[in-house]
């Protein structure tokens, strides 16, 4: 079953939302054992990334978390602050992330964004898909998605960019190495896109 | 490409939703969770609702009512009204809003915008600054309580104060131009906007397509919300949800960024 890792940050119901409405089985997980099963895993996060570091560490999932992404293999989605805790560390904390995808997570430089209003990057932005990726399924570079952040992640590989978005400089919103995926974006606050690219998550 | 946002602004009175005219009269027109629903169809760009009778008759906010449309919502959801301390503000954020919008709370006690901030992030903490002009020509001053209260304040110094503590965006409501549909107040809403640096959304007086495409040729990348014009028809004005689908809000936002700049003040945003 679809698994949503509970740790205390995220907008957990409107992905059931999402998941009720596509017909598809959902759990949220509060501690390890709810997680033995999962088919799939989301990692959902918002607010700064050493807060949501802690969180997860002390919300006792996170070895089963680990266990279950690195050993079994089961494809897990980080989602905005989720996605920046894949990468080994970033500008606005000091703990270390999960490590799983060689990166760094950091702030946009405000000088090189041409807008009024600088940060947050906030809004109805574009993505653009660079790979085939299934994650990314039925997308192009005129689909829209729902962003709210300050920090991007910078991805050591550009073979693991799955799509990228443009403000002030162009980033990785979208990132995969094997069964682990990220995206900046919000797919439960994005409407038919967001549904569709849960949908697709859902059928990897 | 970052797309200015069209933000359906619903007010809350007696459970019902409500349109006011210079913050009265309210008319009853339907259900929040049946507009939230026509609105996910319509696939706005975010929702504000705010109850208006939470903070005017000091009211706890209606955590059941503000769930069950956080429950709905599949835009980005703001919701204001009665939240009088960091604790109902955070108990809000669990409900699954995104964003927390304050007023009265702010004016009061400035330092708690940067609490909230602190917990939920700044991104998420709303101000909304409900303005009126004195006589034509005269100042413009922060109202309150639904505008029964002149607090005297510079809305102008006050949304620089906001976002030196920790505010990550700015609601301005022009009283003076509520559910009249002539066009924004273009003057006040240039003020702030360049005297602030984070994200900003207007409110108050669109009347049609045209007055939304004026706000955002002149300021670009800018919230511009409206009550009215999204829940009434014609004018008798018959109520009626709308939203400008896809391909017309395509058509107006390529339309906005490819006009003339008419005001020099903001040429270089784009």
């Amino acid at each position: 079953m679809i698994t949503i890792i509970d740790y205390g940050l995220g907008n957990i119901r409107a992905f059931v939302n999402v998941y009720e409405r596509l017909n598809i089985k959902i759990r949220i997980a509060h501690n390890p054992s709810d997680m033995k099963d999962a088919t799939k895993i989301i990692l959902p996060g918002v607010g700064a990334f050493d807060q949501a570091m802690s969180q997860l560490n002390r919300s006792g999932m996170r070895e089963e978390l680990e266990k279950q992404v690195l050993i079994n293999k089961i494809p897990v989605i980080g989602i905005c602050v989720g996605m920046q805790m894949l990468t080994n560390s970033s500008d606005e904390g000091n703990l270390p992330g999960l490590g799983w995808i060689d990166g760094r997570v950091r702030l946009f430089d405000a000088s090189k964004i041409p807008y009024k209003t600088r940060l947050p990057h906030m809004g109805w932005n574009t993505i653009d898909p660079v790979s085939n990726c299934p994650l990314l399924d039925g997308f192009n570079n005129e689909s829209r998605f729902y962003f709210l952040h300050s920090y991007y992640f910078e991805c050591d590989d550009s073979d693991m960019v799955i799509a990228n978005t443009t403000y002030g400089i162009t980033y990785a919103s979208a990132v995969s190495r094997d069964n682990i995926f990220g995206i900046q974006f919000h797919p439960e606050k994005s409407h038919i896109n967001g549904i569709q690219l849960l949908h697709n998550f859902a059928k990897l | 490409m970052l797309y200015p946002r069209i933000i359906p602004c619903l007010l809350v009175h007696n459970r019902g939703l409500v349109k006011t005219v210079k913050f009265r009269d309210p008319k009853y027109v339907g259900d929040p969770i049946n507009a939230v629903k026509i609105f996910n169809e319509k696939e706005v760009d975010e929702l504000i609702v705010v109850d208006i009778d939470a903070s005017s008759k000091n009211h706890e906010p209606d955590y059941k009512m503000i769930e069950n449309l956080a429950v709905e919502c599949r835009m980005p959801f703001c919701y204001g009204g009665g939240i009088k301390n960091v604790e109902q503000a955070l108990h809000i954020f669990s409900l699954g809003v995104e964003k927390i919008a304050i007023s009265s709370l702010a004016i009061e006690n400035p330092l708690i915008v940067t609490e909230i901030a602190r917990h939920v992030g700044n991104q998420s903490v709303v101000v909304v600054l409900d303005v009126r002009k004195k006589a034509p020509g005269g100042k413009y001053e922060i109202w309150t309580y639904n505008g029964t209260k002149n607090t005297g304040i510079n809305p102008v110094e006050f949304a620089v104060e906001m976002e030196k503590r920790g505010a990550g965006e700015i609601v301005l409501n022009s009283i003076d131009h509520d559910g009249v549909m002539k066009g924004y107040d273009l003057n006040i809403i240039g003020k702030v906007r360049d005297a602030v640096n984070i994200p900003m959304t207007v409110l108050g007086g669109a009347g049609s397509i045209e007055d939304i495409c004026k706000v955002i040729t002149q300021h670009g990348i800018i919230g511009a919300a409206a009550g009215s014009l999204f829940v009434f028809k014609g004018k008798y004005r018959a109520v009626l949800i709308s939203y400008p689908n896809k391909i017309e809000k395509e058509a107006l936002i390529k339309n906005c960024f490819l006009r003339p700049e008419p005001s020099l003040t903001h040429k270089k945003l784009f």
